[in-house]
């Protein structure tokens, strides 16, 4: 990777070993408030989660009854074996596999063409190529004309409509373009004068060159994918159709069925209590996935962005 | 907004564009000095050739624009033909009809929302919600890098950052499911409030909390991401000048004054400026997924609105007019910051 400056650089005090009067009385008490301050801080945003955690693993009665603050009370996995059989859940859930894997290639054909492309600085039309891209970052063409696209083009209930239109990312794009501008020219100069023609230049040489940032790429996308529900709510109405976003937001809105059957299935009178408990399995089961790759993805997400401005 | 139709991971904004712009500041004085002989890495390679002709040039590279023409497609179809389809704001437009519309009628769209007061609440709704984010976001990330930056355990620091990061990853929807089980008038916030002798209260009805709950959960999601750029541009000081300063006599607290902040001030101006640029689009997912119409009279923005005039009543083309509105306001703000930003700092998107 060309760069995790935010995370790895070291710090220019530090480095410089004796600067600043450090073991001042002064001194260590800031320190010790500001680390104070840090831990304080993680822990109240980490609260959230360790809420969550808390009721899918609580029992409804200890919810309703409002007794579950970070801590599980009436320990209990019936919730998550409730969603666990709901064929609807798993269903949306591997729609949502299938909608990022999909999305994910078409957006990595299409950014990687177009920045090999917007890369080679001799091109004449150059100029004009980046600028349709780059145009579209400041105006697009807003909710309602790319409704009646999506519509007019028979994309509705269709999985195109969700992996489709979110291809070209300009910023992922322009990333990857500054990436491959900074690989040196002379072993494109070799390869052409042994014979390689542009695209065998791209696919022989660029490419294997530049694994780091296409593995960027494919994470930036594939969480983005991942995490949207937007697009599915606009275009699709079938639930079998759905990804686990989707089908997660109407159990939060409750507007889903599955909440009340959870109420049902659980032998609660009220709906609402038990989708509660429901509520906390389905974000948690949407979670896990991100939160596993989250420890790998982390220092990509931080090295995408610092590409365009610590290159070189 | 554009990410919520397009599908496009939402975190394209700001930071992609103070990027470019820091990378541009950083790499003109390089471009243009004296140094490397022979130019920088940037210009190296094929010097400025006379312009082909354009057969010529084809014959030539006809494969790399043939690559090309996929994206290009792409790129006509589904962000071009939306922004020549906002004629609809101009047009009489049926549902299942030409999507440019049947026929002209003129400005009567523009006209309706101009003189429609809902238009100008959800206006204002924007602007003071944007305007808050702004003010209660944009700092806070700046304190936080710094106070990370006084942190000398590597573990440490490290653990911090991965904990405020951990929220730019999830879902609007997850976040906002988190934001309604935390209010929830049996939640944790509630059974504190019982518990200190108050009575619950039901936060996402009440009009008057929304901003504040909108304003909070963003300061959750953006604050440790926020202070990425910051970071970087931390690591950039020049150490010697910490060293001087204590020779100066300057204790921690001047040393931050008068070097650690001079030191970012490229990238908060700049940041600064992006933000300003766009603080009118506000995040319509998170609103969307948190308000109802107990709230509408501090949470409706104009995206929301338009969504409900569009899609929920059908009614296209007035819709329409709003985006479009919206979009030019957009436009005509981020050139605005873009021009600034280059008088101010120098550098520029283009």
């Amino acid at each position: 990777m060309v760069t995790q400056s935010a995370m790895t650089t070291t710090n220019p005090r530090r480095s410089s070993g004796s600067i600043g009067p450090r073991d001042t009385t002064g001194y260590r008490i800031f320190t010790w408030a500001n680390n104070g301050f840090l831990v304080v801080l993680s822990l109240a945003m980490l609260f959230p989660f360790a809420m969550l955690v808390a009721q899918s693993f609580s029992s409804p009665a200890a919810l309703k009854a409002g007794r579950v603050g970070i801590w599980p009370v009436g320990f209990t996995l019936d919730t998550y074996k409730f969603l666990m059989q709901n064929q609807m859940f798993w269903l949306n859930y591997r729609n949502t596999v299938v909608y990022t894997v999909v999305a994910t290639v078409i957006a990595m054909v299409l950014t990687t063409l177009m920045a090999y492309v917007l890369a080679r600085r001799h091109l004449r039309a150059r100029g004009f190529l980046v600028g349709i891209v780059v145009f579209t970052m400041f105006f697009n063409g807003g909710l309602i004309p790319n409704y009646v696209l999506i519509s007019a083009l028979g994309m509705k209930n269709t999985i195109w409509a969700i992996v489709v239109p979110g291809a070209i990312s300009v910023f992922n794009l322009l990333v990857m373009k500054s990436f491959f501008e900074n690989q040196p020219l002379e072993l494109e100069e070799a390869a052409q004068i042994d014979g390689l023609g542009w695209f065998g230049i791209f696919t022989r040489i660029v490419l294997p060159l530049s694994q780091a940032v296409l593995a960027t790429m494919i994470l930036f996308y594939s969480v983005g994918f991942w995490n949207d529900w937007f697009a599915a709510f606009l275009y699709l109405d079938r639930q079998e159709l759905f990804p686990v976003t989707l089908f997660l937001r109407n159990v939060i809105a409750g507007a889903s069925s599955t909440a009340s059957e959870g109420a049902a299935a659980a032998g609660m009178n009220s709906a609402t209590q038990i989708a509660e408990s429901v509520k906390a399995v389905a974000m948690i089961l949407t979670l896990i996935p991100i939160l596993c790759v989250y420890p790998f993805v982390q220092r990509y997400f931080v090295s995408g962005v610092m590409l365009g401005s610590v290159k070189g | 907004m554009s990410s919520a139709v397009t599908g496009v991971p939402a975190e394209i904004g700001a930071e992609a564009q103070a990027a470019e712009i820091l990378e541009e500041a950083r790499a003109r004085p390089r471009a243009r000095g004296w140094w490397p002989p022979g130019g920088s890495r940037r210009d190296r390679g094929r010097p400025r050739a006379p312009k082909t002709p354009w057969r010529v040039e084809l014959r030539r590279n006809w494969v790399l624009y043939a690559m090309a023409v996929v994206p290009v497609v792409f790129l006509l179809i589904f962000r071009y033909l939306p922004m020549i389809g906002n004629v609809i704001a101009f047009r009489r437009f049926r549902p299942g009809g030409s999507i440019f519309g049947e026929y002209w009628v003129g400005t009567y769209y523009i006209e309706m929302f101009l003189n429609d007061p809902q238009f100008w609440r959800v206006f204002a709704n924007t602007a003071i919600l944007g305007g808050l984010t702004l003010l209660i976001c944009f700092p806070l990330p700046i304190l936080l890098a710094l106070a990370l930056n006084e942190v000398r355990a590597r573990v440490f620091k490290r653990t911090i950052q991965s904990i405020s990061y951990l929220p730019h990853f999830l879902s609007i929807v997850i976040v906002a499911g988190m934001v309604m089980q935390l209010l929830a008038i049996r939640g944790p916030i509630n059974q504190w409030i019982e518990s200190i002798g108050g009575s619950a209260i039901p936060f996402l009805d009440r009009a008057e909390w929304f901003r504040t709950i909108y304003v909070t959960s963003e300061v959750w999601q953006t604050i440790g991401w926020g202070t990425i750029l910051y970071l970087a541009a931390l690591t950039t000081v020049d150490a010697s000048l910490y060293e001087a300063a204590r020779i100066d006599g300057a204790n921690r607290l001047r040393q931050t004054w008068h070097i650690t902040l001079p030191g970012i001030r490229p990238t908060m101006v700049t940041l600064l400026i992006l933000n300003i640029g766009t603080f009118l689009n506000v995040g319509f997912e998170k609103v969307f997924l948190l308000y109802n119409p107990l709230t509408y009279s501090t949470a409706d923005i104009i995206s929301t609105y338009l969504f409900r005039v569009g899609l929920v009543s059908n009614n296209f083309s007035y819709a329409a007019a709003i985006g479009l509105f919206q979009a030019l306001i957009g436009l005509a703000m981020v050139l605005t910051a873009n021009l600034v930003s280059r008088r101010l700092v120098g550098a520029s998107l283009w």
